[in-house]
C-alpha cells in the first residue's frame, strides 16, 4: 500500500512527460533524448543484425534449420552445424551460475550482516578488484595452475568416487566443461557480489530487529527476513552474471578444450559459440567457411537474447509477486 | 440468538484458557546503563516494572525511551558497538548473565515497532506464524490454534479471517500493527514492549491499540514508550519521566510512580514542566 502511492504518481508524472503540453526547450530536449535512444536500440541493434544476417545468409540458404540441430562442424567436408556450440555454451554458463551464485551470496552475507564494517568493505572492495582482472590473464592461470590440479587431483578423485555416473566419466584431460565453468564462475563472482550486497544493504533495519525481535538467531534473520526481502533484486544479480557469462570468450576458450562434441561428462573438453569464433575466424579460407562462423554469432547474439529474457521474465514474475504483496 | 451467542462465547473463552500458557513476570532494572559507542545514551537507571501493569515511558526527544526499552530484551546490543551495563531482572534471572543466550531472552521479552514492519513476502497467517515456525514448531493444528487466537487477541480476526492467505501489506497500518501485535504475542513472551506503537497510526487505529493494551494486560507485562501524554495517561498504570542529563545529554530517570500520582501530583518539577508543557 505504502508504496503503490509513490509509483502511481510516479507514471503519472512519466506520463504528463511525454504528452504533456510543454514549452520549447521541452519539446527539444524531448526529441534529443528520443533520438538518442531509438539511435542507438533501433539503428545500432539492426545494423548489427541485418549485416549479420546478410554474411550468413549464404550457410542459411545450405544447411537451414538443420544448422541449429547438427552437431558435425568439418570445414574439411563442408558440413557446418552448430549444436556443440550452443551446448557447450549453455552448460559451461549455467555451471559457472551453480558455482558462482552460493559462494558470492555467502560473500554478500558475510559482508553485510556478519562482518565488521571495515572488513566487509575490504572484502567487498577485494572481490570487485577480481572484475579488473583481464581475462587472457585468468585463462592463463586456467591453463597453468587449474587446468593441471583438477587433472591430477579433482578429477581422478571424482572418477574414482562416482565410477558409474556419466557426468563424471572420464578420463581426466582437465580441460573440459568443468574447467569452463570454473574459470566463469571466477569471473561472474564479482558481479553477483557486488550487486547482492547493494541489494542486501537497502533491506530495512526493521525487519532485521522485527524477526530477532521474535527470537531469531542472526543466521534466522538473514535467511528468513533479509533474503526473502531483497529476493527480486537479488535475482537481478544472478541475470547478470548469467549474461556475463555468456560471452565470455577468452578465458573460456583457453580452458574448455576446443572441442566440437556433446557429452554427458563435465570432464570431456567442449566447445563454445564465442570460442570457435575467436579461435577459426582468421582460417575461415572460403566463403561458406566464413558465413557459417557468422550464423554461428547470430545463434550467440539469439542464445543470449533468449537466456535473459527468460531470467529477466523469473525477475519480474518475482518482483511482481512481491508488489502484489505490497512492496518489496 | 442470545442464547446461541453466549454459548459461543463461553466456548471462546474455554479454547482461550486451555491454551493460553504465558506468564506474566515483572521485570527489575538495576544501575542500567546504555552506550553507543563511547556515547552514554542511558544512565543508572533502577525501576521495578510490575506484572501484569502497563508501564509507560514518557520524555522528549532524544531522551533515550526508545534505548533504555531495547535494553530491556537485549536489542539494544545488535546495534553496532552499542553495550549495556547494569542488570534486567526477569524473574530473579539475570538477562544481562554472560551465560544468558539473548535469542532466549528475545523469545520471552517481545517487541512492537514504532513504524508497522510486518514481513513483506509473508501472508498475513504465515507473519503471525513466523515467531512459532522459527521456535521449532512444526505442528499444523497447533499452528492454525495458535494463529487464530493470536489474531482474536490482537483484535484483528474478524478482518482478516477471510483473507488470512493475503500479503500482510495489503492491510492498512492499523491493521499491519495490530498484525505485529499478535505476531509478537503468538510466541507467549511474559512481557511486552512496545516503541511508541501508536506513532505513526490515524486516531481510530490508535483508540484499537489502546483498548488491545488494555486486554493484554491481563496476561502480559506492557512496556509502552509514547509521545503522547494522554496515551500514557489513558492506558498506563504506572509512569517513567525521562529527560536527557543537560550537561552529558544520557537519559535519566528523572521520576517513577503510579500514573495517577505522576499526572496529578508530580514530585519533581522537571515532570511537571514537561506533563504541562512548558518544555519537551
Amino acid at each position: 500500500m505504502a508504496s503503490a502511492a509513490p509509483a502511481a504518481s510516479k507514471r503519472a508524472f512519466q506520463a504528463r512527460a511525454l504528452f504533456g503540453a510543454a514549452n520549447l526547450p521541452d519539446i527539444i530536449f524531448r526529441t534529443i533524448v528520443f533520438l538518442f535512444g531509438a539511435l542507438t536500440l533501433l539503428v545500432l541493434i539492426a545494423i548489427i543484425v541485418a549485416s549479420m544476417v546478410k554474411e550468413s545468409s549464404q550457410s542459411i540458404g545450405v544447411f537451414g534449420l538443420s544448422f541449429l540441430h547438427t552437431t558435425v562442424w568439418d570445414p574439411v567436408k563442408e558440413q557446418f552445424g552448430a549444436l556443440t556450440f550452443m551446448y557447450g555454451t549453455i552448460v559451461t554458463s549455467i555451471l559457472g551460475l551453480l558455482i558462482a551464485t552460493p559462494i558470492s551470496l555467502g560473500v554478500a552475507i558475510f559482508a553485510v550482516e556478519l562482518a565488521p564494517p571495515w572488513l566487509g568493505n575490504s572484502i567487498s572492495i577485494v572481490v570487485e578488484l577480481l572484475a579488473a582482472i583481464p581475462s587472457v590473464l585468468l585463462g592463463l592461470w586456467g591453463i597453468f595452475v587449474m587446468v593441471p590440479f583438477l587433472q591430477r587431483v579433482v578429477e581422478p578423485a571424482f572418477i574414482e568416487r562416482f565410477p558409474d555416473l556419466p557426468l563424471f566419466e572420464g578420463p581426466p584431460y582437465g580441460v573440459g566443461l568443468l574447467a569452463g565453468g570454473l574459470i566463469l564462475a571466477i569471473m561472474v563472482i564479482p558481479t553477483i557480489v557486488a550487486i547482492s550486497r547493494d541489494v542486501m544493504v537497502t533491506v530495512p533495519v526493521a525487519q532485521r530487529e522485527a524477526m530477532l525481535a521474535l527470537g531469531a538467531t542472526n543466521w534466522e534473520s538473514t535467511t528468513w527476513a533479509v533474503l526473502p526481502y531483497a529476493r527480486s533484486g537479488l535475482l537481478g544479480a544472478i541475470v547478470l552474471g548469467l549474461g556475463r557469462a555468456l560471452g565470455e570468450t577468452m578465458a573460456v576458450t583457453m580452458v574448455i578444450g576446443n572441442q566440437p562434441q556433446i557429452s554427458a561428462s563435465l570432464f570431456h573438453p567442449a566447445y563454445t559459440m564465442a570460442s570457435v569464433i575467436a579461435n577459426e575466424f582468421t582460417e575461415a579460407t572460403f566463403d561458406l567457411y566464413l558465413s557459417a562462423l557468422t550464423e554461428v554469432g547470430l545463434l550467440l547474439f539469439g542464445v543470449t537474447i533468449i537466456m535473459n529474457m527468460l531470467a529477466r521474465l523469473l525477475v519480474w514474475s518475482t518482483a511482481r509477486a512481491s508488489q502484489q504483496l505490497g512492496g518489496a | 440468538m442470545d442464547i446461541t451467542l453466549t454459548t459461543l462465547q463461553a466456548v471462546a473463552v474455554e479454547e482461550r484458557e486451555e491454551t493460553v500458557t504465558r506468564v506474566s513476570k515483572g521485570l527489575v532494572v538495576e544501575k542500567l546503563g546504555a552506550y553507543y559507542g563511547n556515547f552514554l545514551a542511558v544512565a543508572d537507571v533502577d525501576m521495578t516494572i510490575r506484572p501484569n501493569k502497563v508501564t509507560a515511558i514518557i520524555g522528549p526527544s532524544g531522551c533515550g525511551k526508545s534505548t533504555f526499552i531495547r535494553c530491556l530484551n537485549r536489542l539494544h546490543e545488535v546495534v553496532r558497538d552499542a553495550r549495556v551495563v547494569g542488570k534486567v531482572m526477569l524473574d530473579d534471572e539475570d538477562l544481562y548473565d554472560p551465560r544468558m543466550d539473548p535469542v532466549a531472552v528475545r523469545r520471552s521479552i517481545g517487541m512492537v515497532f514504532q513504524r508497522p514492519n510486518p514481513f513483506p513476502t509473508m501472508s498475513i497467517y504465515d507473519n503471525v506464524a513466523s515467531g512459532l515456525r522459527l521456535n521449532g514448531v512444526r505442528n499444523r493444528g497447533l499452528i492454525a490454534e495458535k494463529v487464530e487466537l493470536s489474531l482474536r487477541q490482537a483484535a484483528l480476526w474478524d478482518e482478516v479471517k477471510d483473507k488470512l492467505k493475503k500479503p500482510a501489506l495489503a492491510l492498512s497500518g492499523g491493521q499491519q500493527q495490530r498484525l505485529c501485535i499478535a505476531r509478537t504475542i503468538a510466541v507467549d513472551p511474559s512481557v511486552v514492549l512496545m516503541d511508541e506503537p501508536c506513532s505513526a497510526l490515524d486516531p481510530i487505529s490508535t483508540l484499537k491499540i489502546e483498548d488491545l493494551i488494555a486486554e493484554l494486560k491481563q496476561e502480559l507485562t506492557i512496556v509502552i514508550v509514547t509521545h503522547n501524554m494522554q496515551q500514557a495517561a489513558r492506558v498506563s498504570d504506572y509512569t517513567a519521566f525521562f529527560l536527557g542529563n543537560e550537561k552529558v545529554g544520557a537519559g535519566e530517570l528523572i521520576e517513577y510512580g503510579p500514573t495517577r500520582a505522576i499526572f496529578t501530583n508530580p514530585a519533581d518539577p522537571r515532570t511537571e514542566n514537561y506533563i504541562t508543557g512548558r518544555f519537551g
